[in-house]
């Protein structure tokens, strides 16, 4: 296949040291195999993340997003926008949506761009990661590129909320969605049937403000995961991979579990399966080992 | 009462419906709720909701101004988007609770000691000054958001989170000094300054 090129929306997390950086790692190298060229929007900035709404009224906020569609319009013509975040790619998608919806709101917002000088129309497509793996590429083009299958793996695919809710991946139900699971069997790997707790909430921002409420329904996901038989949780999403992945002591203490579950992504798999060392896949971005993955990344 | 609450009480007097549709984000579709409570049952802390979505829009239409504008409900949303796609007339209720919330703390009556209702503030600051989130800046004031002595009890709870961060780079003390941020963070904040002069030409603000 030719080289494919997007405009892209790494968000805060993604950024050297920052919380998702072990994502961005695996991206990278997953999108080096599959020749994927990403061309960063130049100055992004922070979309609020569906949690500015204290500070920022309606305005602002989208007027953070359209600030990037804006710059990703000069910089990046007749390029998709893509995010790997789950609430990057929202809160743009959002934005675009209401912006085409409300004239009002589009003139305001271009009176306030106007003053940094910029001048947002909102006409590129807006997508995520996984959109473009499954649209653009497809299983069949994806299982093409692997090299080591990840043979005898049981994962538990955990969708989460915000890249499945209200938008969501094409032809997928929001109640149960199949693509991680696709994805998982793409690589070589084996999802676990029935994963009840697959697009349960993990609490998002709230994990930070009303830590026990959100431990809670973490808890679930991970129990949930270990009932199904999972080696380990994969998910498309930053906000659920810290939440599930770094409150596992916290909850193992208070509920007197005993659980150690490595929670990665979709593109930390890829880049195992598609040859790549443990550092090129972000392995050592793992708070909680992926041990499994760790081996067949050293044969 | 701050001025910004008693002008949109003397303006609107006892119609909180239409200051509702008039102010809130998404406001109009308050009155097409149909009660059936599908969102209130979708919700993953609906249990810890003082009123849950349907149980707000119908006190909106009842006219229970300060119950709803004063209560933590709105603030328990985790912006999971469930109630959304479940609800048959297709409200959109998340961006209705964030602009509930963001109306009160407008107004100057949303709760002061609930904590997202501190954290969100607290994100939206942190974010306006450089453009981009700096999450150990982020995740100090959060910590600290209660005062010294429960900031240094929630630091060492923390202190393993954190530590596993570190060492596995997700994390880094340069975020203390400089850290990321966008290079026209001038032009940004310009930008926000005039959507939020738009905004308050429509919708008043306590203390401005």
């Amino acid at each position: 296949m030719a080289k494919k090129s997007y405009s892209f929306y790494p968000g805060c997390s993604s950024q050297k040291a920052a919380s998702a950086s072990n994502y961005m790692t695996s991206v990278d190298s997953m999108c080096k195999t599959l020749d994927i060229e990403l061309n960063e929007i130049p100055d992004w900035n922070c979309c609020s993340a569906s949690i500015g709404y204290a500070g920022g009224g309606d305005l602002p906020r989208l007027a953070l997003s359209a600030r990037n569609m804006a710059i990703s319009e000069q910089a990046n013509p007749g390029q998709d926008i893509v995010a790997t975040c789950a609430a990057c790619w929202l809160a743009t998608k959002e934005t675009q949506e209401r912006l085409h919806d409300d004239d009002g709101l589009m003139a305001e917002t271009n009176e306030a761009l106007a003053t940094a000088g910029l001048k947002v129309e909102g006409n590129q497509k807006i997508r995520h990661m996984v959109e473009v793996l499954i649209e653009d590429f497809g299983y069949e083009e994806m299982g093409k590129h692997v090299k080591k299958p990840l043979d005898g793996l049981k994962i538990a695919g955990y969708v989460g909320c915000q890249t499945n809710r209200p938008f969501g991946i094409d032809g997928e139900s929001y109640e149960n969605p199949k693509y991680l699971d696709k994805l998982v069997e793409t690589m070589g790997a084996e999802p676990i049937e029935n994963y009840d707790k697959k697009v349960s909430c993990c609490g998002g921002a709230l994990a930070f403000s009303e830590p026990e409420k959100s431990q809670a329904l973490i808890k679930d996901i991970i129990e949930s995961a270990y009932d199904g038989g999972a080696d380990m949780i994969v998910t498309p999403c930053p906000v659920c991979q810290m939440n599930v992945e770094v409150y596992q002591d916290h909850i193992n203490q208070k509920y007197k579990t005993n659980f150690k579950m490595p929670v990665v992504y979709y593109s930390t798999l890829m880049s195992v399966a598609y040859g790549g060392s443990g550092k090129e896949a972000g392995l050592d971005g793992q708070i909680i080992k992926a041990k499994q993955l760790e081996e067949i990344a050293s044969k | 009462m701050s001025d910004a609450n008693k002008q949109m009480v003397e303006q609107y007097r006892n119609d909180f419906l239409r200051e509702v549709e008039d102010n809130v984000e998404e406001g109009e579709w308050v009155k097409m709720c149909m009660q059936c409570g599908v969102c209130s049952g979708s919700c993953p802390l609906g249990p810890h909701w003082d009123h849950p979505p349907q149980e707000l829009f119908a006190m909106i239409r009842a006219g229970k101004r300060d119950e709803v504008l004063q209560s933590s409900s709105m603030w328990m949303c985790t912006s999971c988007y469930n109630c959304i796609v479940r609800c048959p007339r297709e409200l959109p209720i998340t961006h209705i609770m964030h602009g509930l919330a963001h109306y009160a703390k407008r107004l100057g009556m949303a709760p002061k000691e609930q904590p997202t209702h501190k954290f969100s503030q607290l994100f939206w600051n942190n974010l306006v000054k450089t453009g981009r989130v700096n999450e150990l800046r982020l995740g100090l004031s959060l910590y600290f958001m209660n005062g010294i002595g429960e900031g240094i009890k929630t630091s060492l709870k923390m202190q393993k989170i954190g530590l596993g961060m570190l060492m596995t780079k997700r994390l880094t003390p340069m975020e203390l000094i400089g850290g990321h941020k966008c290079k026209d963070a001038r032009g940004l904040q310009a930008i926000l300054k005039k959507a939020e002069e738009l905004e308050a030409a429509r919708i008043p603000v306590a203390g401005k």
